[in-house]
């Protein structure tokens, strides 16, 4: 499978050893390349956060400081007019809520969904696929109004409450449950388990993986959204880290080390969830690319 | 006697039946609810409010007008005829720039990964990794490595002898720009995809290309991307739609500008075009026709790409 890989080898006497050898070598030459690519802005957003003022403009690049200070990091925590404690506690709160309800409320839906009979089921359903394939664009200006009438401009749940409405976490748990064996449940069913406790007590501890999946990429999504709460929260206090982010940039117009140490304090959680959990992000991201087709 | 039995145990089937028919309906409830008031409901009412003259702020200057806010749109001359029609060029401008090099970057590191060489997880890991990030992150740090004083590009760029352009404020360099952001950000995405599809591909269908003298080179193109299409195709299709989403790199990197001889913004994208009209002007009418015109453009687009590509796969 390397064949399809690797540069085309060099003609003339070299043995097949030695040419899958070059290809290999090649193979990396390009793939370090590319991961230098890859994490160097990373390493230089954390580099400029380091530095004192007197280096981010030098005529020379420093990739690492040469005198590392917090300064940066300190600025930004003492200045009220950019409360970065108080977006990051926000983010998290509302990262979290959001979280807990998606995969509660979808699990339930999934669930029925997948495995019970009911009148209007299919039609249901279908209604729901349809609406997978809406750009999200429709929905922003009439939602904006409907949290505006419903009195939660300036409130989290204005962020939190149409985060459930979503049909992705349903879709991505009811193919989940479709394939999960039947016996268990029908097994459990027959001792006279109702179908809410077959529900709790044997269908979700089966599908942990699943909804330790949706969980994780529904965190990052609330977590990393940027419009929305852009719209909803408009006092300083409420907002959250992206919309923040932005704030910083209006306030500190050239000052790159506290806009950059912003950028890490908001990167770093993210960062680390992914380093931790990249294995569920991926293949989830696999999986629906492969269902999509 | 035994008709009795039976009788009872059907009924008794029968109202267990009954009584359980509702808790399906309790289950698929909760989200439902939110479904309808969050997606049901705006799907008609986005329509209606773009039958209006609308300002959130002035409800009592509310005034039906028909079909008026799509008239204006489609009249040459009008402000919202200029800034929408400016703004979906741009979009479509982003959409031709980035999409070439999401789809051919993607699958080339998907095929250097899809081997049994040692460390691959961690390139993918690597690669992967900036898809993680909120675009407010990534616009905010490409925007100061590309600015013209202190910033990584330029840096190098004159170290090599190059002329440095001022890369957000001017074009074609505010493209290019948000362009490579927008790669970083996005690849990982495409190559995950690319990389599974490919793993999909079992292995004997090389051996026996190998065994009949295919070199790697014809294996690539015969085997390889044929058996790609169906994976091509999802990705090309939600690769323009996704930059069809363009907002926040030029939100942040280059707000829009430079501004144009003609008006309006050279890098200022639908998207933000109808977020400046629908929250900073409040003109929530003109700007919910927007995005219905944008998001017909967008569901058409989808349905073409998969009718058009889908049917030349059948043959």
């Amino acid at each position: 499978m390397t064949t399809t890989s690797a540069p085309a080898p060099k003609e003339g006497g070299i043995s097949y050893r030695g040419q899958q050898l070059l290809n290999r070598i090649g193979t990396y030459v390009v793939l370090v390349f590319f991961a230098l690519l890859f994490l160097m802005p990373m390493f230089w957003m954390l580099s400029t956060s380091l530095k004192p003022k007197s280096q981010w403009f030098t005529k020379d690049i420093y990739w690492i400081p040469k005198t590392t200070t917090l300064q940066n990091y300190q600025i930004l925590l003492n200045n009220p007019t950019t409360p970065i404690v108080r977006w990051f506690i926000n983010s998290l709160a509302i990262a979290l809520i959001v979280t807990l309800l998606v995969v509660i409320v979808d699990a339930m839906a999934a669930y029925a969904y997948a495995r019970m009979e009911f009148r209007g089921r299919n039609t249901i359903f279908a209604i729901l696929l349809a609406t997978l394939f809406m750009p999200g664009i429709m929905f922003l200006v009439p939602n904006f109004l409907t949290i505006f009438r419903l009195g939660l401009l300036n409130n989290y749940l204005g962020v939190i409450i149409p985060a459930m409405a979503g049909v992705f976490g349903v879709f991505f748990l009811r193919q989940f449950f479709a394939t999960l064996p039947k016996d268990l449940e029908e097994a459990a069913a027959i001792d006279g388990a109702s179908q809410v406790k077959v529900f709790t007590h044997v269908a979700l501890p089966l599908a942990r993986p699943a909804l330790a999946t949706l969980a994780i990429i529904t965190f990052l999504g609330s977590w990393n959204d940027f419009l929305w709460p852009l719209l909803i929260l408009k006092d300083r206090a409420l907002q959250t880290l992206p919309p923040g982010l932005r704030t910083l940039q209006g306030a500190y117009t050239s000052e790159y080390g506290q806009m950059m140490a912003g950028a890490v304090i908001a990167a770093v959680p993210v960062l680390l969830i992914y380093v931790l959990l990249q294995r569920y992000i991926v293949q989830s991201v696999a999986t629906t690319g492969l269902a999509g087709q | 006697m035994a008709t009795t039995v039976t009788q009872t145990a059907v009924a008794s089937t029968a109202t267990r039946r009954r009584k359980t028919s509702l808790v399906p309906y309790l289950f698929i409830l909760p989200h439902l609810l939110f479904f309808i008031i969050f997606i049901g409901y705006p799907f008609f009412n986005g329509i209606y409010i773009s039958l209006l003259q609308y300002n959130f702020l002035r409800p009592n200057l509310t005034e039906f007008v028909g079909l008026a806010n799509y008239v204006n749109l489609f009249t040459p001359g009008t402000p919202q005829y200029q800034g929408f029609w400016n703004g979906l060029g741009n979009t479509v401008e982003f959409v031709l720039y980035s999409v070439p090099p999401l789809v051919v970057l993607p699958l080339l590191l998907a095929l250097l990964l899809n081997s049994n060489i040692p460390g691959r997880n961690i390139f993918r890991i690597i690669y992967f990794a900036p898809w993680a990030l909120s675009g407010a992150i990534v616009a905010l740090l490409w925007w100061w490595i590309f600015q013209s004083q202190g910033g990584l590009v330029n840096y190098y760029m004159s170290g090599l002898g190059l002329t440095a352009p001022r890369w957000l404020s001017t074009m074609p360099w505010a493209w290019v720009a948000i362009v490579i952001c927008t790669v970083w950000w996005t690849i990982g995405f495409n190559m995950v995809i690319f990389l599974a599809a490919l793993q999909d591909i079992p292995g004997q269908v090389y051996e026996a290309a190998s065994i009949d003298g295919a070199t790697g080179i014809q294996s690539l193109w015969r085997i390889t991307l044929p058996l790609l299409r169906p994976v091509m195709i999802f990705i090309i299709t939600t690769t323009i739609i996704a930059s069809f989403n363009l907002f926040i790199q030029p939100f942040i990197m280059t707000n829009g500008g430079p501004a144009q001889a003609t008006g309006g913004g050279a890098t200022e994208p639908v998207m933000v075009r109808i977020y400046n009209e629908g929250f900073v002007r409040n003109r929530q009418g003109d700007a919910a026709a927007m995005s219905v015109v944008v998001a017909t453009i967008m569901i058409a687009i989808s349905y073409l790409n998969f009718r058009f590509f889908g049917e030349r796969g059948d043959k």
